[in-house]
């Protein structure tokens, strides 16, 4: 493989693997602090494809679509919060992936409903429709570097939330110690809805941004989802940091094990997460 | 000199920066309670835990009944004969008082998870078991109470239950955490009949707050103060030092 | 998280009763003069073979404590086995064939097993789904192994046992009654199993798996063979389910015949088989009766779904009990 064939796998594992951090990130946040496993989390991101989709149809623009699509999946993830997942906190996991499931099935009819169930193509915005040369004849979409810029910057702002505001404080806290952080009269209710809505605002936008590269269909959801489990299986539950590095990883396993050895691409992965397992069943970065 | 069934050497557990345990030493004989006191935080319970196999210790060597055990794993250390119960109890809720004993008593058979006759046969119909399990529940004091569910057991009878299924396994070592948490006083005083009782055949080491049974039951006392050893010897002797008195002993007598 | 509750394992008079009459109607079934019975036969004859399905994740879940997302890999390997078993031309003994099947699968559970069990919790759950996908994409990437198209089975199993040719499993009946024979039989064997040593340790290791290893148990051998014989019988429904409808494809091991086989456990109730027998079929009763209702059925489906997690958590076993110790009955 030479140089630039080398680049552009190199940025397309940056780029696959940040979206997934986009989904895992949320993920591994709402399962750290909330305790609650969400199976639907996938459908947040296929939920926010669609809509994009037809918000782009009617405001023929992706980024007021983007924008409007995240408000509207922010609102979505609080009362998703507040109406249902608060009360199923103290619940079983099994309890929790039984509801979770019950909520794919309706995420996907209330799709089919709306959007139906076609296979939608989303156009890349035209300032952005260009490609950088890297050789003479190879050069690589100026819109996959652009939505991995986005996702940087969304890391960046979820680091710093996290870590440097007193929302992130004391999200922290509430994820370490729930009753004391209530006694200590902050409002612990508040907190988990706005991770919940966080969570789903993130799949959600994740969603958005890739349907021009990916398409836009029925199963993206639960194709994604497996993906985004090995993720926080390897990063290991409740680490941010550990969800980025495990995203990462995957992307580069993922994309260069089709390259390479394309027999056992779709496997690749998952003997990935088998080795992590045998010496670190908690992930690599367990709280 | 009764023989040394456990021996603990120059243990230590670092937590990051912090040592919960640091340089201790216990040695336990059988027929002898071992008392470990010492105030909240003292290290007790994290001792506990690195002779239980719970922990393994960052450093430092544990001998029972002449094997190495320092960081095995806790089904390895039970099966070389420690029992351990729990200062917060950790019995088997929704079953009852017999089902929780047998359980603890079946774990002495052989045969493994791979055998198809352990598939089929009666788990009830177990003689060997029951015996002990009859045995151990006879010891503890709770033969009345066999049919009863575990969770609707008052909190003595709870604590009797942890003793029961401590005993069932049948070890030479026992680590007691805390037996008379929570208790009133004749629940204490049953309770404390019940360690004098086990005491023979038994080397006992007894982590505990309550200083009359402490002062009733130890033959050796080993005080903790921050993960370290400040005394150690006979209650008398630990009683008379000095350092003990001021860090532990003079403010529970106020 | 709330602290494990007891399982219903022993069955009140009341439901042995039900039982007993639900196996009673499903052997006298066939004899009854109904039109259409040969639609209802294979309706049946599937419903059974999901029970069995079930039955091998109860032990698992309900018994065990283990939520796998992952089972159907063991239930689709089977099946695909008996695929590939099966030559061209003539059907193979299914004297040879069922064991082998039902063997690879507990032997796939087994290595799956291994790297799955060390796990605990909600890692158990996620990992067991990852790897059911990663058996999922192995057929349905691969055209050698069918592909996302699957493969026919040519022929049912030939029963015939040394020139015996007394059970034919062409015949519709004679397949159904060879599939409600399993069915009671892998039932009495797992409730045999519930109140056997290994059952009473799997039940223990569900309700304090940390005592359980402080009393001297090496929970990881035990969960293993859990998970393994659970494979394995799960294998024998994949096995049956390959053998009745006469194809396999990679949806047998996927994602959502998993949830299925879970939420059947639930809907029953867990713990003692029985609830994932009744479960078994309402689950698909209702499935159809909503498929027959709407297009949108899937809505009605989730819909239905929550409603069982928020109002019967303990599934219709559980109601029973509930409805049975309220009238003050044994």
């Amino acid at each position: 493989m030479d140089f630039a064939n080398f680049l552009i796998q190199l940025l397309n594992s940056l780029q696959y693997g940040l979206l997934l951090f986009m989904l895992a990130a949320g993920l591994t946040l709402i399962f750290g602090i909330m305790g609650v496993v969400n199976l639907a989390h996938g459908s947040f991101y296929m939920l926010g494809a669609y809509l994009a989709w037809f918000l782009v149809s009617q405001l023929d623009s992706l980024v007021l679509a983007i924008v409007l699509g995240t408000v509207i999946a922010v609102v979505l993830g609080w009362l998703l919060e507040w109406l249902l997942f608060r009360h199923f906190y103290r619940r079983d996991h099994l309890d929790q992936v039984l509801l979770t499931f019950g909520l794919i099935y309706i995420f996907e009819e209330v799709r089919s409903i709306l959007w139906g169930d076609d296979v939608h193509s989303v156009q890349v915005p035209e300032m952005l429709n260009w490609s950088i040369p890297l050789t003479d004849n190879l050069s690589y979409p100026v819109y996959r570097l652009v939505m991995s810029g986005v996702c940087i910057a969304l890391a960046l702002g979820l680091y710093l939330l996290i870590s440097r505001t007193r929302l992130g404080m004391k999200i922290r806290a509430g994820a370490f110690n729930r009753e004391m952080t209530e006694s200590l009269g902050i409002n612990i209710r508040l907190i988990h809805g706005v991770v919940f809505a966080l969570g789903v605002a993130l799949a959600a936008i994740a969603g958005m941004i890739a349907s021009p590269v990916s398409s836009v269909y029925p199963g993206m959801g639960s194709s994604v989802l497996i993906m985004c489990f090995v993720v926080v299986v390897i990063g290991g539950i409740g680490s941010v940091r550990g969800a980025l590095v495990a995203a990462l990883l995957v992307g580069l396993v993922d994309t260069f094990g089709k390259v390479l050895v394309p027999q056992i691409a779709g496997m690749a992965v998952y003997m990935l997460m088998a080795a992590v397992l045998l010496y670190k069943p908690e992930g690599l970065f367990k709280q | 000199m009764s023989e040394l069934l456990l021996s603990a050497k120059s243990l230590t557990k670092r937590f990051g920066g912090l040592a919960a345990v640091n340089d201790v030493s216990v040695d336990l004989h059988r027929d002898r309670i071992h008392a470990v006191i010492g105030p909240n935080g003292a290290g007790k319970s994290t001792l506990t835990n690195l002779l239980s196999g719970d922990l393994p210790p960052t450093s430092g060597r544990i001998t029972l009944n002449g094997t190495e055990t320092a960081g095995k794993n806790p089904e390895r250390i039970s099966r070389l004969g420690l029992g351990r119960s729990y200062q917060k109890t950790n019995i088997f809720l929704p079953f009852t008082v017999w089902d929780n004993v047998r359980l603890a008593a079946q774990s002495r058979e052989r045969h493994g998870p791979w055998n198809p006759l352990r598939w089929l046969s009666a788990a009830s119909a177990m003689t060997e078991v029951n015996r002990r399990c009859e045995r151990a529940i006879e010891l503890a004091g709770l033969t009345a109470r066999v049919g009863t569910i575990a969770g609707t057991t008052s909190h003595g009878e709870q604590r009797q239950l942890e003793i029961a299924m401590t005993l069932a396994t049948e070890p030479t070592v026992l680590l007691l955490d805390e037996p008379l948490a929570g208790m009133g006083h004749a629940e204490a005083e049953r309770m404390v009949e019940l360690l004098l009782k086990i005491k023979k055949d038994h080397a006992m080491m007894l982590v505990e707050h309550d200083m009359d049974a402490v002062f009733t039951l130890a033959d050796r006392l080993t005080v903790m103060v921050n993960g370290q050893v400040i005394a150690s010897g006979t209650p008398a002797e630990v009683r008379a030092d000095a350092g003990v008195q001021a860090a532990y002993l003079g403010e529970e007598h106020e | 998280m709330s602290s494990p509750k007891a399982q219903l394992e022993k069955l009140p008079r009341s439901m042995q009763v039900i039982l007993l009459l639900g196996a009673i109607a499903l052997a006298a079934f066939p004899l009854m003069p109904l039109t259409g019975v040969d639609f209802y036969l294979q309706m049946l004859s599937q419903m059974m073979i999901l029970a069995i399905f079930a039955m091998s994740l109860d032990l698992l879940q309900g018994v065990t404590g283990l939520v796998s997302l992952g089972h159907a890999a063991y239930f689709g390997l089977a099946g695909y086995a008996l695929a590939f078993l099966t030559p061209a031309d003539t059907p193979i003994s299914l004297w040879w064939a069922l064991p082998v099947s039902a063997l690879g699968a507990g032997l796939a559970a087994l290595i799956i097993g291994f790297f799955v069990v060390r796990t605990h919790g909600i890692y158990f759950i996620m990992v067991t789904m990852a790897f059911a996908q990663m058996v999922f994409f192995l057929f349905f990437d691969n055209k050698a192994l069918g592909g996302s198209d699957g493969l026919y089975v040519n022929f049912r199993p030939d029963a015939s046992l040394f020139g015996w040719t007394g059970i034919d499993l062409d015949n519709k009946t004679t397949f159904y009654y060879f599939t409600l024979l399993l069915l009671v039989l892998v039932y009495a064997f797992l409730r045999r199993l519930l109140f056997s040593p290994f059952g009473r340790v799997l039940a223990g290791i569900r309700v304090n798996e940390h005592r359980m290893r402080a009393v001297g148990y090496g929970t990881f051998g035990y969960k293993l063979a859990a998970f393994t014989l659970a494979g394995a019988l799960a294998g024998v429904a994949g096995f049956l389910w390959a053998a009745q409808t006469g194809y396999v494809n990679p949806e047998l091991m996927g994602f959502h015949m998993s949830a299925h086989a879970i939420m059947m456990v639930i809907l029953g109730g867990m713990g003692n088989f029985a609830g994932a027998i009744v479960g078994a079929f309402a689950f698909e009763y209702v499935m159809h009766f909503f498929k027959d209702l709407t297009k949108h059925w899937q809505l009605l489906m989730g819909s239905f779904i929550v409603l069982i997690v928020v109002f019967a958590p303990r599934g219709l076993l559980g109601l029973v009990a509930q409805f049975s110790r309220k009238r003050g009955a044994p």
